[in-house]
C-alpha cells in the first residue's frame, strides 16, 4: 500500500458480528459488532467490566464466543485456540500481560515461539534478538537475563508489549497497554503505535482509559456500553471531553435513577 | 547458565591467595552466583556429610559402600526426576510409590502367565506405570480434581490391585529374565545407578534446555497466562504426569531385579514411603511446593543425601527409628533454608 490519497478505501481484515458471551450468570457481551480496516487504529473505550477484555480475549481466539461470526480477511472463521488466532496473524498484549515470574526476560519474550534448534532451545539467539527489540522500542532493561520477577511494573509492560509488535502480527489487540507507565515510557508506546500505522501494514485494537492517549494515536473510537457497540466515531469527529461526557453522563444516570 | 556447576565450585574454592580487594570480589562474585543455584546448598549438605562419616567410619567410601550408597539413591533419584517435573507443573504424584511396586508384578505377569518376551515386558510395564500417570492427568486437569486428591486415590487403588493380583505374596524374577537381562537392569553393581543418571541427564537436558521443560515452568509459574501465550497446558501437565508414572515403574523393576524379589509390600505402608522419600529428594534438592521452578540435578543430590543419611547412621551405629527423627528435621530444615535462599535470589544482587 503506498502513501498519499488513496481513492480506494483500504480493505477491512477484521469484523465481528453479533458476538454475544456469558460467564454463568453475568452476560459480558451481549451483541457487538465491529470492523478494523488495515492499517487503522481503533480504539476502544469503555467502563470498567463493561466487557472489552473478554472481547479482546475472544478475537485473539482465548474464549470462544456464544454467538456471532468473526471474519478475518473477508473469511469468516471459528477461532479454536490462541495458536489458531496467531497462525491467521492476530496477537495480543493482555491486561494481565501474561508474563511468568520464574523465567528470564527473553524467554517471556519467546514464550510458546520459541527459537529452537531441535531439540534444543537456542538461547543466543533468542537472548539475542530479545536485546535487539528492547533496544530498537527504547526500553530500558539491565539484563535480558533477569527474571520478570524482578522487574519493575512498568519494565513488566514493556516487555509484553515488545513480544506482541515483534511477532509479525497483522492485527495487534493491545488492552491497556499504558496501564503501568511512566509518562515517558507511555510516550514510547504510542510512539511505537504510531509507528506501525505509519507502515501501514499492521492493524490494531487499543484498550485505554486515558481518552486524551486514545485520540493520540486511535483514528476511530468505538465505546462498548452495556454489552455491545454503542458509538463509533471518527478522530477527527469526537474529542476528549465528548468522550468523557458519554461515560460520565451514563453514569450520572444511574446514579439518579438509583438515587 | 550454562557453566556447571563443578566448575562453580572450583570457582568458589575459596581465597587461594589473599590477593588484592579484585580478586576478593572475583571470589565473592563467584561465591554468589554459586549459592544463587538452586542445587548448590544440597550440593554442600553432600559434600559435608561425605566428609563427616568417611571421617567417623573409614568403611564409608569403601566400594562395597559406595555400591550400597548408589543403590539406595537410584531408585528414589529416579521417582524424584518425575515429581520433579510435576511440582514444577504445579501438580504431585502421591501414587508413585504403588506404581513402583505393580510395574514388577506386571512384568512377571506378563512373562510368567502371557508368555511376553521380558524386553517388551519391561517396556509394556513402563507403558502401564505411563498409562496410570494418564488417569492421574485426566482426572486433575480434565475433571479439575486436585492432583493432591486424585493421586491419593490413585495410590490406593494401583496398591490395592497389586495386593488383589498377588494375593499379598512376593513373586519370583521371572525366569526369562534372569541372567542378562536381569543383571542389565538393576542386579548389576552399577546398573541402578547408570540408569538413574542417564535418566537425571536426560531430563535436566529437557527441563532446562526444551521447550517442553519452560513450558512446564510457565504452566507451574503462571497457568493463565501460559494458557494467553496459547500453550497447550493440558497437555504438558498429563504429560508430566505420564513421565512420572514411566519413571516410577521403571525404578521399581530396577528395583525387583536388584533386590532378586518382586515384594508386594512395598504397596503397604512402605509405597507411601518410596513416594515421599522422593518427594522429600526433590524438596530438599531445591524445588519449589508451589510450582515454577526446580531442579532435577538437585533431586538427585537430595536422594543422594537421603541415602548417605541412611547409611552412614547404620554404620555408625544409629537404628532405623531416630533417622526418622533426623530425616524429618532435615526436610524441615531444607525447606526453611529454601525459603530463606529464594528470598535472597529474589532480592537480587545480580
Ligand atoms: N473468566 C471469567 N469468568 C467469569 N466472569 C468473567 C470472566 N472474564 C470476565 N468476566 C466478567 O465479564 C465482565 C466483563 O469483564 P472484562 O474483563 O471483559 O471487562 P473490561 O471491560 O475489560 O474491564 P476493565 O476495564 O476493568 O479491564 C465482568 O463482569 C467480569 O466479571
Ligand atoms: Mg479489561
Amino acid at each position: 500500500m503506498t502513501g498519499g490519497p488513496n481513492v480506494t478505501e483500504p480493505p477491512e481484515v477484521l469484523r465481528v458480528e453479533h458476538i454475544a458471551k456469558r460467564f454463568g450468570a453475568v452476560e459480558a457481551l451481549s451483541d457487538v459488532s465491529l470492523y478494523l480496516k488495515k492499517g487503522e487504529v481503533l480504539g476502544l473505550i469503555g467502563d470498567n467490566g463493561a466487557g472489552k477484555s473478554t472481547l479482546i480475549k475472544i478475537i485473539c481466539g482465548f474464549h470462544q464466543p456464544d454467538a456471532g461470526k468473526i471474519i478475518v480477511n473477508g473469511e469468516e472463521v471459528t477461532l479454536k485456540s490462541v495458536d489458531h488466532a496467531r497462525s491467521l496473524g492476530i496477537d495480543t498484549v493482555y491486561q494481565d500481560l501474561a508474563l511468568v515470574n520464574e523465567l528470564t526476560v527473553y524467554h517471556n519474550m519467546f514464550l510458546n515461539r520459541e527459537v529452537v534448534r531441535w531439540p534444543l532451545l537456542n538461547n543466543r539467539a533468542m537472548r539475542k534478538r530479545a536485546r535487539q527489540y528492547l533496544d530498537d522500542m527504547g526500553v530500558r532493561i539491565q539484563s535480558v537475563e533477569a527474571e520478570v520477577a524482578k522487574l519493575s511494573g512498568g519494565q513488566r509492560q514493556a516487555i509484553a508489549v515488545a513480544r506482541s509488535v515483534y511477532s509479525d502480527a497483522k492485527i495487534l489487540l493491545l488492552d491497556e497497554p499504558l496501564a503501568a507507565m511512566g509518562a515517558k515510557e507511555g510516550a514510547l508506546i504510542l510512539d511505537l503505535v504510531r509507528d506501525l500505522k505509519d507502515r501501514g501494514e499492521v492493524s490494531i485494537i487499543i484498550i485505554a482509559h486515558n481518552y486524551a492517549q486514545v485520540l493520540e494515536v486511535c483514528d476511530r473510537v468505538n465505546l462498548l456500553q452495556h454489552g455491545g457497540i454503542t458509538y463509533d466515531k471518527r478522530r477527527a469527529e469526537t474529542s476528549v471531553a465528548e468522550l468523557t461526557d458519554l461515560v460520565v453522563a451514563e453514569y450520572r444516570a444511574h446514579r439518579t435513577k438509583g438515587g | 547458565m550454562s557453566e556447571t556447576i563443578e566448575n562453580q565450585v572450583a570457582a568458589a574454592g575459596g581465597p587461594r591467595q589473599p590477593g588484592g580487594v579484585g580478586r576478593n570480589l572475583i571470589v565473592r562474585t563467584a561465591f554468589d552466583a554459586f549459592m544463587r543455584r538452586r542445587e548448590a546448598t544440597i550440593l554442600l549438605v553432600a559434600i559435608g556429610l561425605i566428609i563427616y562419616f568417611q571421617s567417623a567410619r573409614s568403611e564409608f567410601l569403601s566400594h562395597d559402600n559406595l555400591v550400597n550408597l548408589s543403590q539406595s539413591t537410584a531408585p528414589f533419584a529416579i521417582v524424584a526426576v518425575g515429581q520433579v517435573l510435576l511440582l514444577v507443573s504445579g501438580e504431585i504424584d502421591l501414587s508413585a510409590g504403588a506404581t513402583f511396586t505393580l510395574a514388577p508384578f506386571m512384568v512377571h505377569y506378563l512373562i510368567d502367565f502371557y508368555g511376553v518376551f521380558p524386553i517388551p515386558a519391561i517396556v509394556l510395564s513402563v507403558l502401564v506405570g505411563c498409562l496410570i500417570g494418564f488417569g492421574n492427568g485426566f482426572v486433575t486437569v480434565v475433571l479439575k480434581v486436585p492432583s493432591f486428591v486424585t493421586t491419593l486415590g490413585m495410590l490406593f487403588l494401583v496398591g490395592g490391585i497389586v495386593l488383589t493380583t498377588s494375593h499379598a505374596f512376593p513373586a519370583q524374577i521371572p525366569e526369562a529374565a534372569q541372567g542378562t537381562i536381569q543383571r542389565w537392569f538393576g542386579l548389576a553393581e552399577w546398573s541402578e545407578i547408570i540408569w538413574c543418571l542417564l535418566i537425571v541427564a536426560f531430563f535436566h537436558v529437557v527441563l532446562t534446555r526444551t521447550r517442553w521443560g519452560l513450558h512446564t515452568i510457565a504452566v507451574g509459574g503462571n497457568l493463565l497466562g501460559a494458557r494467553e501465550a496459547g500453550i497447550k497446558t493440558t497437555r504438558i501437565k498429563i504429560g508430566n504426569f505420564m513421565i512420572t508414572g514411566g519413571l516410577a515403574a521403571f525404578a521399581g523393576i530396577l528395583e525387583a531385579f536388584r533386590t532378586q524379589t518382586i515384594d508386594p509390600s512395598l504397596s503397604g505402608a512402605d509405597f507411601a514411603s518410596v513416594m515421599f522419600t522422593a518427594v522429600a529428594a526433590a524438596v530438599i534438592g531445591g524445588t519449589a511446593l508451589a510450582g515454577g521452578s526446580g531442579t532435577v540435578i538437585g533431586a538427585l543430590l537430595g536422594a543422594f543425601v537421603l541415602a548417605e543419611l541412611r547409611n552412614g547412621f547404620n554404620l555408625i551405629g544409629i537404628s532405623a527409628n531416630p533417622f526418622n527423627i533426623i530425616l524429618g528435621l532435615a526436610i524441615l530444615g531444607s525447606m526453611i533454608l529454601n525459603v530463606y535462599l529464594a528470598n535472597l535470589r529474589r532480592a537480587g544482587r545480580t
